[in-house]
This record gives structure tokens, sequence and C-alpha cells, in this order.
């Protein structure tokens, strides 16, 4: 298929996903029981397709656009994008750390911090009003569409020396850059200021169930100075080293099967597909179409928040 | 297994040149306990929406519950929170929380798993780091936080 046909098919795949989505707003009663988990299959499975290409996780998908759309409480949804964001990640790692694409020793302190502040923000999201919930989401979500159109890369930093604490746990290792065909060699800076950062990644992303990559690889990448795929996959592994938030959720009866099961299937079936598109379409265009998404699902929660459009 | 051996396994491998003998042996328990989780996941959802497993809530009743939040949720239904699902497993949507931990105590039992590679390069950063993980993952499973 050429690229502007997959083009094409991509938005009609998009356009399926609004479907129930406006079905769930205008006629949830009409809807069967088993119409709900059917939808949700096919909406996390178009989702998975865009989150590969996209470089996005898939939990900052699925919380504002299954939130917005669908008639669970936010509670299960936030519990869903926990519980889909750690699977698609713990599916990633074993293949990442393989290949040296993502590292153990990087990603264990930071992991420890995000581990414990994930706690306190899974807590406090479980108290919070809905209403006061959605218009938060809305809110950091309109900020992660910000972020993702207005954040620059590096592929390779380049960092000159590394910081004493980074040194002292031997965060450092090397990858073969398959594109240039050549060994790279990298070290990282102002790992203090990281693991502060990542204290608040984590309390977001208790808070809210949205995963972390969408705030975790610009930290890495262009705060710590690794190279943008390890710092990919460092990601991946950070968030499935961090399961604190979804045992909270778990210990409160906020997983519920209906929701999260379908969502996790189709969303690592999408995926699946979605590492294949990678190869044959521009993923700046995909990128494009995944901010669209995420500004539109923003605006929803935040109007469904204020009570503008229920 | 020894971490030789492991890593002449490894070495087999061309493509994993790149990584260390503690990566090697975290992904090793991280994909054998990911494709557990999901096949536990995926079986027992099968038994539940095919109803061989009768579920404590009806699933034709579940969208009369699911707007509700998850404490008022619990409250109407009577879904154990904690680890009180663990006495009712037989029912087919409890039986999906089997996979859901599962796949939530994977990371903690790969970071145990490499402890002791740690603890023979005496990297006690990396050792205590990994212990106080390990901690944090296991007070936040155990439901002792409210």
């Amino acid at each position: 298929m050429s690229t502007p046909n997959l083009r094409r098919a991509l938005l009609v795949l998009l356009a399926l996903c609004a479907t129930p989505a406006f079905a769930a707003t205008a006629a949830t009663a009409a809807m069967p029981w088993w119409g709900w988990p059917l939808s949700l299959f096919v909406v996390c499975f178009a989702l998975g397709i865009v989150a590969v290409p996209a470089g996005v996780g898939g939990g900052v998908l699925f919380v504002p656009i299954v939130g917005g759309f669908f008639p669970f409480h936010l509670d299960f949804v936030r519990g869903g994008g926990l519980m889909v964001a750690l699977a698609s990640a713990l599916a990633a790692s074993p293949g990442l750390l393989r290949l040296g694409l993502a590292s153990l020793r990087l990603a264990l302190p930071l992991s420890l911090l995000v581990a414990v502040s994930q706690i306190a923000g899974a807590m406090i999201g479980l108290i919070l009003p809905a209403a006061i919930a959605q218009t938060a989401l809305g809110t950091i979500i309109l900020g992660i569409v910000v972020l993702m159109w207005t954040a620059k890369k590096s592929e390779v930093p380049g960092i000159q020396r590394a910081d004493p604490l980074s040194a002292a746990l031997r965060i450092n290792g090397v990858f073969h850059d398959t594109a240039n065909a050549q060994d790279v060699q990298w070290i990282v800076h102002r790992t203090p200021t990281a693991l502060v950062t990542f204290i608040f990644i984590g309390v977001l992303a208790g808070m809210f169930g949205l995963g972390a990559g969408w705030a975790n690889v610009p930290t890495l990448n262009l705060l710590m100075g690794v190279p943008l795929k390890v710092a990919a996959g460092s990601s991946s592994l950070i968030l499935s080293m961090t399961s604190s938030a979804a045992w909270v959720y778990i210990n409160q009866g906020a997983i519920l099967p209906m929701v999260v099961v379908p969502s996790i299937i189709g969303m690592m079936m999408g995926a699946m597909i979605g590492v294949r598109l990678l190869r044959v379409v521009k993923a700046s265009a995909i990128r494009r179409m995944v901010i669209a998404m995420l500004l539109f699902a923003g605006l929803r929660a935040l109007l469904k928040g204020l009570g503008i459009w229920m | 297994m020894d971490v030789a051996i492991e890593k002449e396994m490894d070495d087999a491998n061309e493509e994993y040149k790149y990584a260390s003998p503690e990566q090697l042996r975290y992904a090793r328990v991280l994909s054998l306990g990911v494709q557990a989780g999901f096949v536990i996941l995926v079986v027992s959802f099968v038994l539940y929406m095919s109803g061989v497993l009768a579920p404590l809530v009806p699933v034709d009743q579940l969208p009369q519950y699911w707007h509700l939040s998850a404490a008022e949720f619990a409250k109407a239904t009577g879904t154990p929170t904690g680890w009180n699902w663990v006495a009712q497993i037989g029912k087919g949507d409890v039986l999906n929380l089997l996979g859901i931990v599962v796949l939530a105590s994977v990371s903690a039992v790969s970071t145990l798993a490499v402890l002791p590679i740690f603890a023979r390069r005496n990297d006690r950063a990396h050792v205590a780091i990994s212990i106080l993980l390990v901690l944090v993952l296991a007070v936040s499973a155990a439901n002792v936080l409210h």
C-alpha cells in the first residue's frame, strides 16, 4: 500500500475510534453491554497502531479518549490506563534490554523515585472528585500537546563529562546505532536535577494513569543527555519497573477486567501493526495526527470537567 | 543458572553483545513472567466472557455500576478490595485479577533476580537501590497505605 493510501487508512481507523466514542455520549443506555468491551478493543487497537510511530505510550492516549467518550468512571479509566501502559512497557522491555537500547543502571535509581511518587499520585487521584480530576486531566493533556509540539530531540547529545552522581553509579553504556553503522558510547549529566524531575513525573503518572513516556523521554534525552534511542528504551523500562500506582488501583478495586483486558489485548495487537507501519510511513505525519487527537481529547476532558460538554 | 553460562548462551546471539549480564538476566526473567501473565489474562478473560466461570457481578448488570467510583462500585456490588479477591478467585471476573497481579509483580521478581549479580560485584549502591525498589513495590502491593 502506498503512503498516501496508508495515511487515508489511518484516518479511517481514527474515525472508527470516534464512532463508539460519540455513541457513548449520545446513547449510553442503547448500547448492549457487550458493545462496550468490543468498542474498547477496536479503539485500543487503533490507538496501538498510531502510538508506536507517534512515539507515545498507550496510557497517554487511552485515558483522555476513553475517559472522555466512554461511560466508565474515571477511576476505572485511570486504572485501565496504568495497566495498558504497564503491559505495553513490559512487552517491549526484554527486547530493548537485550539489544542495549534500555539501560538497567540508568532505570533503577529513577524507577525508585518514580515508584514512591506514583503511590502519592495514585492516592491523591483516587480521592479527587471526578469533575476536578477531569478538569486537571484536560489541562495536563493540553500541556502534553504543547510539549509534544515544541519539544526538540537530540539523537546523540554527546555529553563531555558525567556528573559525580552518575559516575558513582556507573550510569553509562554503549549501543549500536544502525543508522550510522557504529557503536555509540554514552554518559549522562545533571542526574540530581533529573531525579527531582522524575518525582513530579511519577506523581502525575499515578494521579492520572497516563503512563509517562511523554515526559520520560524528553527528560532523559534533553536534560540528562541520553541518546534518543536509549532514552526511549529506558523510558519503557522505567514504566515497566514502576507498578506501584497500579497496585494502589488494584487494591482500591479500580481495575475492572471488562475495561482492562480488551484494552490491553487491543493495544498490544495494534502495536504489532504499528511497529510494521513505522517502516513505511513518515512518523512525523502520524505524530501530528496523534497531537490533534490529544488536543481534541484534552479539550473534551477539560470541558467535561467544567460541566460545559457532558 | 550461573551468570557465566547465561552470558555464554546469550553471546551466541551477536545482537546481545551490548547488554550486561544483569540486563540479560533481568530480560530473561521479565520475559518469562510477562508471557505467563498474558496467557493467564487471556485464558481467564475467555472463561469470564464465555460464562464457564460465573462472575461475581453479572456482565449484563455491569453498565448499571461502572459509572460509579471505585469505592462506590465495590460497596454496591460486593467486589473485594485489597487482597480479599483471592478468596473469590473462582468467580470469572475476579479470576482476571490473577493475570493483572502477575503483570504487576514481574518487575519486582526480575529486580530480585539480578541482586546476586550486583552483590557479587560488590556494587553496594545498586544492591541498595534494588532492595529499596522491591520494598516500595511490596508496600504498595500489601495494601497497607490508605
